[in-house]
């Protein structure tokens, strides 16, 4: 299974397993990871699960469809490799990806 | 000035919960007021998620979240609930008779037997956002809302956000103001294309600035603001002269005025027992996603259970002399007459 690292905000990071065709978000949630709110469940209705995609990383994971650019709207200290986490869907070829998590969510 | 209504039952919360326990009620014949801080019904179900699929709702493999609502509004439609929308309940008191009073903000009371807090993750609220010191200057410089535009006659306003409520409150601002400048962090707005080209045409003529970038401090003297500092994408920053800030940051939920009414609570839920689901006050339930009891789950599933129970024990409360008949909806000719269906 690929692995996902966070990077909580000041803390120790932690590398989680990840289902193919889970999302980060749901990632984070399973494993408890702190500062990965995500109040809405992920119907990206909140922007409570905010992350930042590791530069090297953001070519693969791509940018936000309107929809989340509409939502990151919400999110604080929005970069610009800001995502919200439950949109990115986990596959093969985000092994090995890092994520930092703000500060706060909200 | 405030009215007041007397009423059998107080539902604290219009979602999809709220909803159908005026159904179980009314079977009952119990008469209900749904109060809800929102201006629609349907609580997160119309709010984070109304376009979205829900797949455990039995008998339906799949239903959307606003149908669902629609739905729900339709069975309970026999029963005449009265709907108070936009208000936060703010009181519960318990009178001496045993019956609660109940007050809102927007100064509407109610007399009822029986109190049903279905308030789901809490009351819908802005979001604050994380400018430091900010706290000092809400209600005197900083507004999550417009009670009265009187209140911004004349002021240098900064407005934050790029949805309706910014563009539209910049509109209705702007014509009287001293000078109205929006911030938002890129310069794509998601608000009505209407509102959105008004805005531009504004800007064109020089009478609104537009800012792109990010908020990043306050400047002020005790609760009167005097600048907003603003970080641009480039990096550098803008400090623009204002009296007041309105930040539109979308909504969150928080428990809200229902932690000071003397509950028990368990980690910001209402602990009920799951024979009534009855808080730790007779009188006041608490049913959905606001509750908290070993095995809870927060599904929409579980929240319609508590209702029926609840509204057993509420009929037993109100009107302790009369003998219970469990009857069904399928079989019960009294039942369906008031339903409308005999």
């Amino acid at each position: 299974m690929p692995k996902i690292t966070f990077i909580p905000y000041r803390q120790e990071e932690i590398t989680v397993e990840a289902e193919v065709g889970s999302t980060v978000m749901e990632a984070a949630v399973r494993n408890g990871v702190p500062g990965i709110e995500a109040e809405c469940g992920g119907a990206c209705a909140c922007a409570t699960c905010h992350v930042y995609v590791a530069e090297d990383w953001y070519g693969r994971v791509g940018a936000p469809q309107p929809m989340e650019e509409d939502m990151l709207d919400f999110a604080f200290e929005v970069k610009p490799n800001s995502r919200l986490s439950c949109q990115i869907k986990v596959t093969e070829e985000l092994d090995g990806l890092v994520v930092d998590i703000p500060e706060r969510q909200a | 000035m405030s009215e007041r209504i007397t009423t059998d039952v107080v539902i604290i919360g219009a979602g999809p919960v709220g909803l159908f326990a005026v159904f179980e009620l009314g079977l009952l014949d119990l008469k209900c007021h749904l109060i809800d801080i929102l201006d629609r019904p349907g609580g997160q179900c119309a709010e984070l998620y109304p376009e979205k699929p829900i797949y455990d709702i039995p008998a339906y493999p799949v239903i959307g979240a606003l149908e669902l609502i629609d739905k729900l509004k339709e069975q309970i439609r026999p029963f005449g609930p009265t709907y108070h929308f936009g208000q936060q309940v703010e009181k519960v008191e318990k009178q001496e008779d045993g019956s609660f009073l109940i007050g809102t903000d927007a100064g509407v009371e109610f007399l009822a037997k029986v109190v049903v807090i279905a308030a789901g993750g809490g009351s819908f609220q802005p979001k604050r956002p994380p400018v430091p010191g900010i706290e000092a200057y809400e209600g005197t410089s900083v507004f999550y809302s417009v009670r009265q535009m009187e209140a911004f006659r004349d002021q240098e306003i900064v407005i934050v956000g790029g949805g309706d409520s910014a563009l539209d409150w910049t509109l209705n601002l702007q014509p009287i103001a001293k000078r109205v400048t929006i911030v938002h962090r890129r310069d794509d707005f998601r608000g009505a294309p209407h509102s959105v080209e008004k805005m531009r045409e504004l800007v064109a003529s020089g009478e609104l600035d537009l800012v792109i970038g990010q908020v990043s401090s306050l400047e002020g003297e005790g609760a009167a603001l005097s600048a907003v500092v603003v970080k641009k994408n480039d990096g550098s920053t803008v400090a623009i002269p204002a009296t007041r800030m309105m930040p539109f940051f979308g909504l969150t939920m928080k428990l809200g005025p229902i932690a000071g009414w003397g509950l028990n609570l368990h980690e910001n839920l209402i602990s009920v027992d799951t024979e009534k689901f009855e808080t730790s006050e007779p009188g006041i339930f608490a049913i959905g996603d606001i509750n908290t009891y070993p095995g809870k789950l927060k599904l929409i599933l579980s929240g319609f259970h508590e209702a029926a129970l609840m509204a057993q024990a509420a009929k037993k409360l109100i009107d302790p002399t009369k003998r219970l008949v469990f009857q069904y909806t399928t079989s019960s000719t009294s039942l369906q007459k008031k339903l409308g269906v005999q």
